[in-house]
């Protein structure tokens, strides 16, 4: 069965306002395209989770679609701050924005226990640190086995999860290499999942090399091809990650005017994700472009 | 007069500070281009271990981020984040843990989360990520950070990642974790912490540093070693990997 639709009709049918929204994958594709429609759309009252917000959520919190904010590392990756989340936490602006933070093995152990459908998870981690004193969700059990106490975490399940892919089929089956980060386990602890994809493949595909598929069509409810889909962040072989994006960020985001010129330059003005890659233009796409590393191949083997 | 920055200094000897070591794992910023400098340097074999899911990394350039694509091109192993974090973290298998700071205390506490009370922070910073999970669960912990009095501070305003708490004992005290931070590496010397107290002690001084000069920078009376070496400078091959290998921008080495 084809699930195959377009960005703007994916985020209209499966985002509703208020929200729990997990926008995955640890630095390595993470969706923008999908965060960008979401903007455009103006979804409200959102709860946005990430282990590390990233530049994604920084537009989108400047954009005034999110009430909450789940995560573990609230920075720039190797850069600095994201202002704008920083200007809500300690100025309100645009809007008063809920924090609720973890480190990424609290919110490591969140997914897991969310994806399992456990009720709370066991990660020793936190004694000693502040953060229990701050978010009362981290608590401490003690060992039934007569071990140490042990803090544990909630489960965290999004109404809906995007993640972005290399490639899938039309009902959704997806496959990642390189980082794979927390994107299976965000899925499977979601209600809602979309999938996007650089490329839409044949089933055969995927079926040809199946230790390669994080999620099964299974859980799928949309499947979005959006070529360059997580620029600034990246496609491991596909393109780079936009270091000049990341660090030209810190500038614009410094300040509330900019960054809003910047969103309506780049996603209030635009249409969607091809428009943005045709306006980027294809000096930035050859820039990105990485060299050839290819893995050898594996005989699966052929029973019968 | 020095053909070197302090910053490149501060680099080279955290490098030097992994020669016998195995497996580290790697924090954002100025740890990434002293465990690059290291594998380049003194410590061929040495394993890089990023969060994002990389063990064994050999990237061909600096990564920007802990989740640049050139550490997973030729890497030993790329894994799901709960099994770097479970099998790898937390069961010991990580020999170093190399963190960045923003405020650490006498006793190697850190702060990456706020600077004020936490509700209404005058300045919030990106928090944990693995730093916490890192100071804990890593065998021991090094740290590298420019001395200033923002950073050397009396009293945190948060505990990220738990050093040695309130000094002697205290941390043994927490249960099974690992040892906490060993040695602090900074632009004008290297600290060790004292094996009772366990406060920071100045053991090495930077070429053309003095006790005075990083006393000033520092908000609390100073512990100094008794026998307090000299650093070596860093040599023309360490400066030669940082400025045309790793950082030819200067982003770290300013």
């Amino acid at each position: 069965m084809s699930k195959v639709t377009t960005m703007r009709d994916a985020i209209a049918d499966l985002v509703r306002d208020g929200d729990c929204v997990a926008i995955e994958g640890f630095t390595h594709l993470i969706c923008f395209a999908a965060g960008h429609e979401i903007i455009r759309q103006r979804k409200r009252g959102l709860t946005l989770c990430r282990l590390t917000p990233d530049l994604i959520y920084d537009q989108m919190i400047a954009a005034g679609c999110a009430r909450k904010l789940v995560f573990s590392y609230l920075g720039n990756p190797g850069v600095g701050s994201l202002h704008a989340v920083r200007r809500a936490v300690e100025k309100g602006v645009p809007a008063p924005l809920e924090l609720e933070e973890y480190s990424h093995f609290g919110m490591v152990g969140r997914l897991v226990a969310g994806a399992a459908r456990l009720p709370f998870y066991p990660v020793r981690t936190f004694t000693g640190s502040d953060l229990p004193a701050v978010n009362r969700r981290i608590k401490q059990v003690e060992d039934p086995y007569g071990g140490e106490p042990v803090h544990v975490v909630p489960p965290l399940n999004p109404d809906l999860t995007v993640i972005h892919v290399q490639r899938a089929d039309r009902d959704g089956n997806a496959q990642v290499w390189g980082l794979p980060g927390m994107q299976a386990e965000a899925a499977f602890a979601a209600a809602r999942v979309i999938v996007v994809a650089e490329e839409i493949v044949d089933e055969g595909v995927i079926r040809a090399d199946p230790n390669r598929t994080v999620i099964p069509g299974l859980i799928v409810d949309a499947v979005v091809p959006e070529s360059y889909g997580a620029h600034p962040s990246y496609a491991q072989g596909y393109y780079d990650r936009d270091t000049e994006a990341y660090l030209a960020w810190d500038s614009i985001s410094r300040d509330q005017a900019a960054l809003g010129a910047w969103l309506d330059e780049w996603v209030y003005g635009l249409s969607g994700r091809a428009e943005y890659v045709e306006k980027m233009g294809p000096s930035v796409w050859q820039r990105l472009e990485p060299g050839e590393a290819w893995s050898g191949q594996v005989n699966y083997g052929l029973y019968r | 007069m020095k053909d070197y920055t302090a910053s490149e200094m501060m680099i080279a000897a955290s490098a030097r500070e992994l020669a016998d070591v195995r497996v580290v794992f790697v924090g954002i910023g100025l740890p990434n281009v002293a465990c690059n400098l290291a594998q380049r340097t003194v410590a061929p074999h040495l394993e890089l271990v990023y969060e994002a899911g990389v063990y064994g990394a050999r990237p061909g350039r600096l990564p920007l981020s802990i989740g640049d694509p050139c550490l997973v091109t030729g890497a030993t192993s790329v894994v799901p984040m709960p099994h770097l974090f479970q099998y790898y973290l937390q069961a010991g298998r990580i020999d170093v843990g190399f963190l960045g700071v923003a405020q650490i205390d006498r006793y190697g506490n850190l702060n990456t989360t706020v600077i004020g009370p936490y509700q209404q922070p005058k300045v919030r910073l990106p928090g944990s990520g693995g730093g916490c999970d890192i100071a804990l669960l890593a065998r021991r912990v090094l740290v590298i950070t420019r001395l200033s009095r923002r950073t050397f501070v009396e009293q945190l305003d948060f505990v990220t990642s738990p050093g040695h708490l309130t000094g002697g004992d205290a941390r043994g005290r927490l249960g099974d974790y690992g040892q906490g931070p060993t040695v602090l590496i900074t632009d004008m010397g290297i600290f060790r912490f004292d094996a009772e107290t366990r406060e920071m002690t100045l053991t090495s001084l930077h070429p053309e540093c003095t006790v005075a000069g990083v006393q000033e920078q520092v908000g609390w009376e100073l512990r100094v070693a008794e026998e307090l070496a000299t650093t070596g400078p860093p040599t023309a091959e360490e400066l030669r990997i940082m400025r045309e290998e790793l950082d030819p921008g200067g982003r770290h080495r300013k």
